[in-house]
Parts: C-alpha cells; structure tokens; sequence
C-alpha cells in the first residue's frame, strides 16, 4: 500500500509549504492568534483562570482551525483540477485512494507542525505551577484530530470545485456545522423540521463536544471512533468525487 | 504494442468516443486527426488511463489500462494538452520529482535527468522556476518529464499548438527521432504535421473512427493531392469537387 511513490508525494506536499509563503502565512497567523487570544486580557483568559493549566489555550483551537485549516485544504485538489497537474498525477503509477490519503496526511504532518509550534506555553504553566500533563497531552491530541476531521472536510470540497473560493467557503460552512452540531441554535433550527431521534443524532455529531470531553482528560474510545470516522467517511467521499470529475 | 479494442466513453448524455478500435507497434508515429472536440483527447486520456472507458478496454503491451492500470502507465510517457506543470518548481527538481515518482532508481536520477535535460535542450533553463518560462520551453519540460523513464510508449496530445514555426520544427524533429524506438501515439489537427511525421493517421470526428491509413493514402484521395480537402469531405460529409472518398 505505501511504496515509494506514496513516500515521494508526501515529502513533495510537505515540502511545498515550506517553499511557497502559504505555509507560512499559516505558521504565522495561528501561532500569533492562539498566543494572543489566550493571553489576551479578557473573559476566561490565561492569567484570570490563575491555574496552571491550557484549558484558555485549548478553548480557542476549535475556532483557530476553523478559520485556517480550509484555506490549506482548499488548494489539495481545486489546483491541480484547475491548472490540469491532475493528468500528470493520475498518469503516474499512484491510485486515487492512495493520492488522497498521502495528500491527506501530507497537510495534516504540517498543520500538526504547526500545532506542535505553540510549545512554548507548554513551559509557561511549567514554570507557572503544576500542570496535569496526561490532560494537556489529550487537549493537543484532541487538537490534532480536530484539525484532522476539518482537513479532510477540505479536501472532499476541495475535490468539488475546480474553483478555491468556492472550496473555501463550503468548508468553512461545513466545518461550522460539524464543529456546533450540539449547539442551542443548530439544534433548534434542526428539530423545527426533524423528529427527536434525528436532533440526537446530530448532537452526537458535534467536534466540539468531543474536542471538549477529551481537553477536560476525559478519553473514551468512542471520541478517537468519532474522530477517525469522521475523516474516513469525508476522504472517501473525497475519492468518489476525483474518480467521478478529475477528467471533467 | 497497444491494442485499443472498441473503446466508448459518455459524460452524462454526451457521447465523447464511440466504439473506436486501433492498433499500434513499436517504431511507429500513429497521428490521431480531427476537428476540435471530436473525442481526440479523451481518447488519448483513456489510453493514459486518467479517463476510465464507458465500454472497452485497451491493451498497453498486454497490461489492461482499465484492470491492471499501474503496470500499464509505468509503460507510458504522456504530454497532455497544454502541457501541465507543477510551475512553483525548478526545472531540475521537477523532473527529479517525476523521476522519483517514476521508480527510477535513486542511484540513476541524477544522471537520467541530466541526460534528458541535454536530449530537450533545457540546460540554459534548468535553474529557472518553471513558472517563468515561455511556451515553448514548457512544452519541452513536459516532453522532458514523459521520457524521463524512458517509455515504451509515448503519447503526445496536440505537443505543438501554440508553438512558433522553429519550434514546431524541433518538436517534430524530436518526434521522429523518438518513433525510432518508441510507439508515439500524438493528436494534432494541423494536417502539414500528418504528413511530415506520421507513418499513419486516423482520423475522427464526433467521437467515431473516421478513416484509417497512410497519409499518403489520404492524399489520394484528393485529385489536387490536397490532405485538407479530403479532411473536410471526412469529417464534414460535405463533397469537394476532386475528393472522392
């Protein structure tokens, strides 16, 4: 399943983000909005909490991702579809599920780079205090999964529209849904045309409630199953899609 | 060497390629002619294995393009239309990249891309970034990255289009040199190229195999030796005077 050309496409996304100034422009912009936004001097913030824990830090990652991740996920496919590369990727010997997947996990290896770039707080509520750290290990676990589930929601709409904006957009759209599922006004706006088993399920379907359960230093099994679930079911939507229009 | 066998392709209700069967062997230039969107490059992307057939099946030296479709590309070298390129890249590391994914042996790459780079006449571009080049530069990286393993077989969609006369020259002098011992399967509709290239053409027209023959048979047809006007009569159905068919 992973041979050599697997490996080589991974290094070569991988790569791209340190050759063109997107990766970048990402590094930047989360590390310095997740800094500010937990050191910001408002309501539930780092020095009022007064602990030594990452619970303000993790609280802002959900919304973070939310914004960025689509935007690295909203060139994987629209660009090549667009700019015809496609044609030399599929003429390669590399089949669709194996491209998806080492696109996958290429941009997911970068943003997990840059996840892992906020280390710095992690000495902060070191030197500050005693943290937990089995719980601050699941909050980045949680992080990693969470930005997981949104690139793949990336891809598939990627995958979409030959056209990034538009790819953008649905995702973004796509992610807010996934993300507040189990939130007041989705699930009022849900039941007003659904039976009550259906808001359940739909609760049940909320990143942010598992993201949260796992920040907390609460690990079930069924928020790992939920996250790889999700990203299963969006990559392979995200084949049948290039299987059905990488030619149109 | 490849063997097309009744080949049909339909996007939603549009019929693109119906029923179209050809063979071809190895040392050969098989010109592929007709109108634009007559079903030229969708018949070339199924031979590529990028467009999966409605119906049929193609033969790429006895490797199935649509059920044992790996084996089948790794014989293929393909220029699509407009030549595709990562243009981010440099042309080195581009085609190292393409080498890579080729399954050139890591220990061969460096030199293999230096020879091809020689064999394409890049080597006054090949620490530019590709987004930089003029046409006819790209096109030839995009030969360059079809040839880098050195294929059996090698399929060109339209390689000269848009290219100034010079440059048309080149690329068909490169083709010739290539059928030596290749298959070269290209499209094109600029007839002047059939004849200086092509051992044999076919031609089609709203995604049916026309004619299929010599150049030179084609050119028979037409008592004035015009290949333009037998063309039209083909695929327009439409009688010139002097063109019997």
């Amino acid at each position: 399943m992973i041979n050599r050309v697997c490996k080589e496409l991974f290094w070569k996304e991988f790569s791209s983000y340190f050759k063109t100034p997107l990766g970048y422009v990402f590094l930047v912009i989360f590390l310095f909005g997740t800094g500010y936004l937990t050191f910001e001097p408002g309501r539930g913030s780092f020095f009022i909490m007064r602990e030594a824990s990452l619970t303000s830090f993790f609280a802002y990652i959900p919304w973070m991702l939310l914004l960025l991740v689509p935007a690295v996920g909203m060139r994987l496919w629209a660009e090549e579809r667009k700019s015809g590369t496609i044609e030399l990727m599929f003429t390669l010997p590399i089949t669709i599920r194996q491209a998806v997947l080492t696109k996958f996990f290429a941009s997911w290896a970068f943003i997990s780079v840059a996840i892992l770039g906020t280390f710095p707080i992690l000495f902060t509520v070191a030197y500050l205090g005693d943290p937990d750290w089995g719980v601050i290990f699941l909050g980045y676990l949680g992080s990693f999964l969470v930005a997981g589930s949104f690139l793949a929601v990336g891809c598939f709409f990627s995958a979409l529209s030959k056209n990034q904006v538009i790819s953008f957009i649905l995702s973004i759209v796509a992610c807010s849904v996934i993300l507040m599922a189990a939130s007041p006004p989705v699930l009022d706006f849900i039941s007003t045309f659904s039976p009550k088993f259906v808001v359940d399920v739909f609760e049940s379907l909320s990143v942010l409630n598992h993201f949260e359960l796992m920040q907390r230093g609460v690990l079930q099994m069924s928020n790992i199953w939920f996250f790889a679930v999700t990203i299963g079911c969006w990559l392979y939507g995200n084949m049948i899609l290039l299987k059905e229009n990488r030619a149109s | 060497m490849i063997e097309v066998k009744s080949i049909s392709k339909s996007f939603d209700d549009i019929k693109a390629v119906s029923d179209i069967s050809f063979k071809a062997n190895q040392g050969e230039v098989l010109g592929f002619l007709g109108p634009n969107g007559a079903g030229k490059s969708t018949t070339m992307k199924i031979v590529t294995g990028f467009v999966e057939p409605t119906m049929g099946d193609v033969s790429v030296c006895g490797h199935s393009i649509v059920s044992d479709t790996l084996e089948a590309q790794k014989i293929i070298g393909y220029v699509p239309e407009n030549a595709p390129l990562y243009e981010e890249m440099y042309v080195v590391e581009f085609l190292t990249q393409i080498a890579s994914f080729r399954e050139v042996p890591q220990e061969e790459i460096k030199n293999r891309v230096a020879e091809i780079i020689k064999k394409c006449a890049l080597e006054s571009v090949q620490g530019q970034i590709i987004d930089t080049l003029s046409k006819g530069y790209k096109r030839r990286v995009s030969l360059a990255q079809a040839l880098i393993h050195d294929p059996k077989v090698l399929i060109l969609d339209e390689p000269t289009d848009g290219l100034d006369p010079n440059q048309k020259a080149e690329v068909r002098s490169m083709i010739k040199e290539l059928a030596r011992e290749k298959l070269v399967l290209v499209s094109t509709h600029i007839l002047e190229e059939v004849e200086a290239i092509c051992d044999r053409c076919i031609i089609i027209g709203e995604g049916k195999k026309l004619f299929e023959g010599t150049p030179s048979e084609l050119k028979a047809k037409s008592d004035k030796q015009r290949i333009d006007d037998v063309f039209r009569v083909i695929t327009t159905g439409r009688p010139i005077e002097g063109v019997a068919i």
